[in-house]
């Protein structure tokens, strides 16, 4: 709650406001119905004119009153929980940013953004509905009551009993329908998950003739997720009637036992009128409570799951004293001794890591899946931090350097091709926003996407729809391989990038990225024999550790871990042709 | 401010939330919506009758409560003291009208929900049964996955909206209607007040609407941007910070920030806006039955009782009529709705199959192309003129590069689509006169797409056996290296695979997808090896499984990737765009040097 509560400081005054808006608007509603009885008390009952007119009068100006009291509530509580959510979303939106890749993983992505859409959302919502009901509900309730005691004490019981079979009712509801709920949302959710693999697996499903199989399993679900809806709406469905019912019989119980009171002359009949009118605020006072009730459980989940974004403190920071790198860096990359492993983790992913990767030389980096590739990768421009060790650009650590300078220094294209929403010229600019349309060609020309991208209607101009849906998977990589080219940085990395490029695209790319990138530092990270054995020095990681380092011909002699990934790939008869 | 989203990066997709939609063709829809709910026609109309006398008496009551007052008015200035009998009868007579409105009302509500929960079940059989008729061809579109999960939201819309609006509709209908007889019969002075309110309301609650509405077109715009951008930022994580694109998303942020704040406090203000205004406006109407009344009181004219049912009554009038006014809003969602699950029903379905041959008993494995033509959409055809004559047990390796559309052989074969000319044959029977069911029998399908469906390791295994015991399963699954990893599982056997499932690699879902084909035991094999996404151990294991998957003396077609595959392949099918090219062994079509020589020779190309 820290943060939440820090950011509504500022809001402190106005709430304070909204609450004395809205203790004027209840006195002056709660006031209402002793005119009724007044008007009808002094006016109707003893023909005095006068009495009606005065006493309507003043319940028009009251009425009007509270309706702008209730606008101005209104106003000022958007405004507030408005500007609250904005400064909400405002700051978990900068701390996101911020978040290094060990953060952003500790919540996945898709949390994230629920957290920082829907749950602010929330958040928003029911603290402005909190904000009108809060303290309307007590003063409305408390304040009915007491009137109505005043005016006729010996009835009070009635209202007792009314709000109490209310308060049953309400709590039947909270204990026994509110939970299936959540059972029905997890079902409608099975539905759909039900129908996306009924849709996703429909080649398997139809290779296996086994659509029935699917359908009555989808059968299943809709019966229990008909069954209990029809038990929570008949549940729920009680409250309604019970409501009118328990209104009515008030309203019944109050002539028929005020009857007797106006008979012993203890009460005149207008006050009958008021006391319903009491009674029916009353109720809805304690609705309104309840209301409060339900939702603050659920802001409360919004509000955890928000906070926790906010306490994160980011474990990548930029040093005190920055060192910069000199105008003619030269690009060159060293691992001195790194290890590295995730926080609150006991497994090493890298282990004592030590190489060396000049300027104008191919470094590969080769092993099995969870062998540590990617995090070593990332590891350069510091995406994670080492656990120890160092990597050195130019003989700096890259801790001593700003983020920022750091990274305009690096071009990584990551596993994953991701690409923007935009025209595929505005994915182009990313990476440097003056870049001129035959910069971009030129990129796209290494990447052998030119061929593709001309055959699109609108050529460069064609959009990238989010996700890049419709590209193919290597016309993906292909872009993202462009934006890091264009970006003209000393330092190249690619990380398995190549892996949806078939063998001829891939080789005629890496073949162009050699020439045209003669001075860089290339790190490529392959699955791919075929990928990585042309390398200047090749990288066999092995659970972390350096199984071997050196070239092709060289690792196929010395190197265990390599032959068997070789031998995996390629025939006896092309591990020769390799060699040749 | 909107339109700038639309250009540069990262402006999101919108997403659906909208404003009321409307439907293109209401009345054939609601033709249509209204024979789903024929079946219903008794509970419906027992529940109209229901409703009609829940609110009747529920409409009678304030009258009633008045002439209680009135009884007890008229005891007072008689001097003889109120008549409690009189006045107790009336009472009960509320109280069992109070108590009978209740329960109709609660009946007509239970009979309401089974209809409309009964409903939502058969659309939603409905829906899922279609997805098994539609031809593969429905589904190629990549669109179309999120039709079916709209059409399946439609239904909870139609459904909520058959459970409550519609009855609350009627009930408000009955309610305006019923009441301004009644005040109409009691006096047509305070009836005009009461009536002449309205106008005055109504055209606040306009005034404010169409505010509103702009307002909150404009709201649901931002929030879809700003949906957008917060998604399409964090998803792209990695890539904002290794450009450092940080300051330009935060400034994009902002500017989207603003702007929903704004649309955001204005669209909360104007709704809640609604409230204050409707009770002045009430409250004025209450304020002139009083006065006028009270005037008509003092002469005479009407009663205390009446002046208070008049107040009850107008206090009950407003609701039910921006009920009645937002009628259209209802129907229109409703129909909406159910215009795109009609939509979806209607959608072409397969050919059912009419005299179809029997499959052979026993099968060979011949596979016959012969002259085969074929396209996707009936434009130009992809596969052209394709012959071939593939021996029983013959390995058929499938060659091409990515995207050449090496998938269409597995389409045809399968009959996952139809040939346009030209026939293929299976032990010299065409594929085309035997039932889909049967041709697919003879094939087992190890694709790279590896789909498992939401049940257990064991249930996705037996998923063509579902007859298969546990010791079966467990045979095929040490066969095809899957044993291993399985045991290493939560719960082994039983683990639940879900779409969450962050324990199972891709290579070792296709692990299992072998097991399946093993387990299923037909007699053709359909491949497709695995490519680099897959590590190298895996891949090690994949292969020993797909071998054995192949050894076993079975016709087999594969989607290669692999050298040493292709060069063993008996058959070599050379694909380039979708069609054919080129076909022979290895050597052959080295020696050719034609597209295949070009491909090959790449690989080592440096």
């Amino acid at each position: 709650m820290k943060h939440l509560l820090q950011y509504l400081k500022k809001y402190i005054p106005w709430i304070l406001l909204v609450f004395v808006l809205i203790g004027a608007q209840g006195f002056a509603t709660l006031s209402l119905p002793d005119y009724t009885s007044k008007i009808i008390n002094d006016g109707i009952a003893k023909n005095n004119m006068q009495a009606i007119w005065s006493n309507g009068l003043k319940m028009l100006a009251i009425t009007v009153l509270a309706g702008i009291f209730a606008v101005g509530v209104g106003y000022l509580a958007s405004k507030i929980a408005g500007g609250y959510a904005k400064k909400i979303r405002e700051e978990v939106f900068k701390k996101v940013e911020n978040f290094s890749l060990s953060e952003f993983n500790t919540f996945s992505s898709s949390s994230l953004i629920t957290r920082a859409t829907n749950d602010i959302q929330q958040i928003q919502n029911i603290f402005s509905i909190l904000l009108r009901l809060v303290l309307i509900a007590p003063i409305m309730g408390i304040g009915a009551i007491v009137k109505a005691y005043k005016l006729a004490p010996s009835m009070s019981w009635i209202i007792i009993v009314a709000i109490s079979i209310l308060l049953v009712l309400i709590i039947a509801i909270f204990f026994i329908a509110v939970p299936k709920f959540k059972v029905i949302q997890k079902l409608v959710d099975k539905i759909g998950l039900q129908i996306k693999e009924m849709i996703s697996g429909v080649r398997v499903i139809r290779a296996y003739n086994k659509d029935e199989l699917i359908q009555n399993k989808f059968d299943e679900i809709n019966k229990q997720s008909t069954k209990l809806n029809l038990f929570v709406t008949r549940f729920m469905g009680i409250l309604a009637p019970v409501m009118t019912l328990i209104m009515g019989l008030t309203s019944v119980g109050i002539v028929w036992f005020g009857s007797h009171l106006i008979d012993q002359n203890l009460l005149e009949v207008g006050d009958i009128l008021a006391l319903i009118q009491y009674i029916t605020q009353a109720i809805m006072a304690f609705l309104m409570f309840s209301v409060i009730f339900i939702l603050i459980p659920r802001a409360a989940v919004s509000i955890k799951r928000v906070e926790e974004v906010l306490t994160v403190e980011p474990s990548i920071k930029d040093p005190q004293n920055p060192k910069h790198f000199s105008n003619n860096m030269s690009g060159s990359i060293e691992f001195k001794n790194v290890s590295f492993r995730y926080e609150d983790s006991e497994q090493t992913v890298l282990a004592n890591v030590s190489f060396i990767a000049n300027p104008g030389k191919v470094t590969a980096i080769i092993g099995g899946t969870g062998s540590g590739k990617t995090t070593l990768l990332n590891l350069i421009p510091r995406l994670y931090d080492v656990s120890s060790g160092a990597v050195l650009i130019d003989g700096i650590d890259v801790r001593d350097i700003e983020q920022k300078e750091l990274r305009d220094a690096i071009a990584y294209v990551p596993q994953k091709a991701q690409l923007f929403f935009g025209t595929i010229k505005d994915n182009m600019l990313y990476a440097r926003e003056n870049a001129t349309d035959a910069e971009i060609y030129k990129a796209l020309d290494i990447a052998q996407a030119t061929e593709f991208v001309n055959l699109l209607p609108k050529k460069l101009d064609d959009d990238v729809s989010q996700g890049g849906s419709n590209l193919s998977g290597g016309q993906k990589q292909r872009l993202t391989i462009a934006r890091a080219i264009l970006k003209r940085s000393k330092i190249y990395l690619f990380d398995d990038c190549f892996s949806a490029l078939d063998f001829k695209t891939d080789a005629l790319v890496r073949n162009a990225l050699n020439k045209e990138l003669s001075d860089a530092t290339i790190l490529i990270v392959g699955q791919r024999i075929s990928t990585i054995m042309g390398a200047d020095n090749i990288i066999v990681l092995d659970n972390g550790r350096i199984a071997g380092q050196g070239k092709h011909e060289y690792l196929l002699k010395t190197c265990s871990v390599y032959q068997e990934i070789v031998a995996s790939q390629l025939s006896e008869k092309e591990i020769n042709n390799t060699t040749k | 401010m909107a339109n700038e989203n639309k250009q540069g990066l990262g402006g999101g997709r919108r997403r659906g939330r909208m404003s009321t939609e409307k439907p293109k063709d209401f009345k054939n829809t609601s033709k249509k919506l209204l024979n789903y709910l024929k079946p219903y026609k008794t509970i419906f109309i027992f529940s109209i009758i229901l409703a009609t006398l829940s609110t009747v008496f529920s409409i009678l009551n304030p009258k009633i409560l008045g002439e209680m007052t009135d009884t007890i008015v008229k005891g007072i200035e008689s001097n003889k003291g109120i008549d409690f009998q009189a006045l107790g009868k009336t009472a009960l007579i509320l109280l069992s009208l109070y108590i009978a409105s209740a329960i109709f009302n609660y009946i007509e509500l239970w009979l309401m929900s089974s209809a409309s929960q009964q409903i939502t079940y058969n659309l939603r059989k409905d829906i899922a049964s279609k997805i098994s008729r539609l031809p593969l061809k429905y589904f190629d579109s990549s669109q179309r996955g999120d039709v079916v999960s709209r059409v399946t939201n439609d239904v909870e819309t139609i459904s909520q909206n058959l459970n409550q609006s519609l009855v609350q509709l009627l009930e408000s209908i009955i309610k305006v209607i019923g009441i301004l007889i009644i005040m109409l019969t009691t006096s047509w002075q305070l009836s005009l007040i009461a009536i002449l309110i309205l106008p005055i309301s109504f055209l606040f609650v306009r005034v404010i609407m169409k505010k509103s509405q702009k307002n909150f077109e404009i709201h649901q715009q931002a929030l879809g941007d700003m949906d957008g951008h917060i998604e399409e930022m964090f998803s792209n994580h990695l890539i904002v910070k290794s450009f450092n694109g940080e300051n330009k998303s935060t400034r994009k942020f902002n500017s989207i920030n603003e702007n929903l704040y704004e649309s955001n406090w204005k669209s909360q203000f104007l709704a809640g806006l609604m409230m204050p205004i409707m009770s002045v406006a009430n409250n004025l109407g209450y304020v002139g039955v009083v006065l006028v009344g009270g005037r008509m009181a003092i002469s005479g004219k009407i009663t205390i009782g009446d002046i208070q049912a008049f107040i009850q009554y107008m206090s009950h009038f407003t609701q039910p009529i921006t009920q009645v006014a937002n009628i259209t809003n209802i129907l229109q969602s409703t129909v909406a709705a159910a215009e795109r699950i009609f939509e979806f029903l209607a959608e072409e379905e397969e050919k059912p199959e009419i005299d179809v041959i029997p499959a052979p008993e026993h099968v060979n494995g011949e596979v016959v192309f012969n002259h085969v033509y074929f396209s996707y959409n009936n434009e130009e055809a992809i596969i052209k003129d394709f012959t071939a004559y593939i021996e029983p047990k013959c390995n058929v390796a499938i060659v091409g590069p990515t995207g050449a559309g090496k998938t269409t052989i597995v389409n045809l074969l399968m009959r996952f689509y139809d040939i346009d000319k030209g026939s293929i044959s299976i032990d010299g029977i065409d594929i085309d006169k035997m039932s889909k069911k049967d041709v697919r029998q003879m094939f087992g399908m190890v694709l790279q797409d590896t789909w498992l469906f939401s049940g257990t390791v064991a249930e996705n295994i037996a998923f063509g056996r579902p007859s298969a015991t546990r010791e079966e399963i467990i045979k095929v699954a040490q066969e095809s290296y899957a044993d291993h990893f399985i045991r290493t599982l939560p719960n082994g056997y039983n683990t639940i695979i879900e779409d969450s499932i962050d324990n199972i690699s891709a290579g070792e879902k296709q692990l299992l997808t072998i097991a399946r084909a093993l387990l299923a035991d037909p007699p053709m094999l359909i491949l497709d090896e695995a490519t680099s996404s897959v590590d190298t151990r895996t891949e090690i294991a994949i292969q020993a499984a797909m071998d054995k998957l192949t050894d076993n003396n079975k016709t087999s077609f594969v989607i290669a990737h692999r050298l040493s595959t292709i060069k063993n392949a008996d058959l070599i099918l050379v694909v380039k765009d979708g069609n054919i090219v080129e076909q022979g062994k290895h050597e052959e079509l080295l020696a050719k040097n034609g597209f295949y020589a070009s491909i090959y020779n790449s690989q080592f190309a440096e």
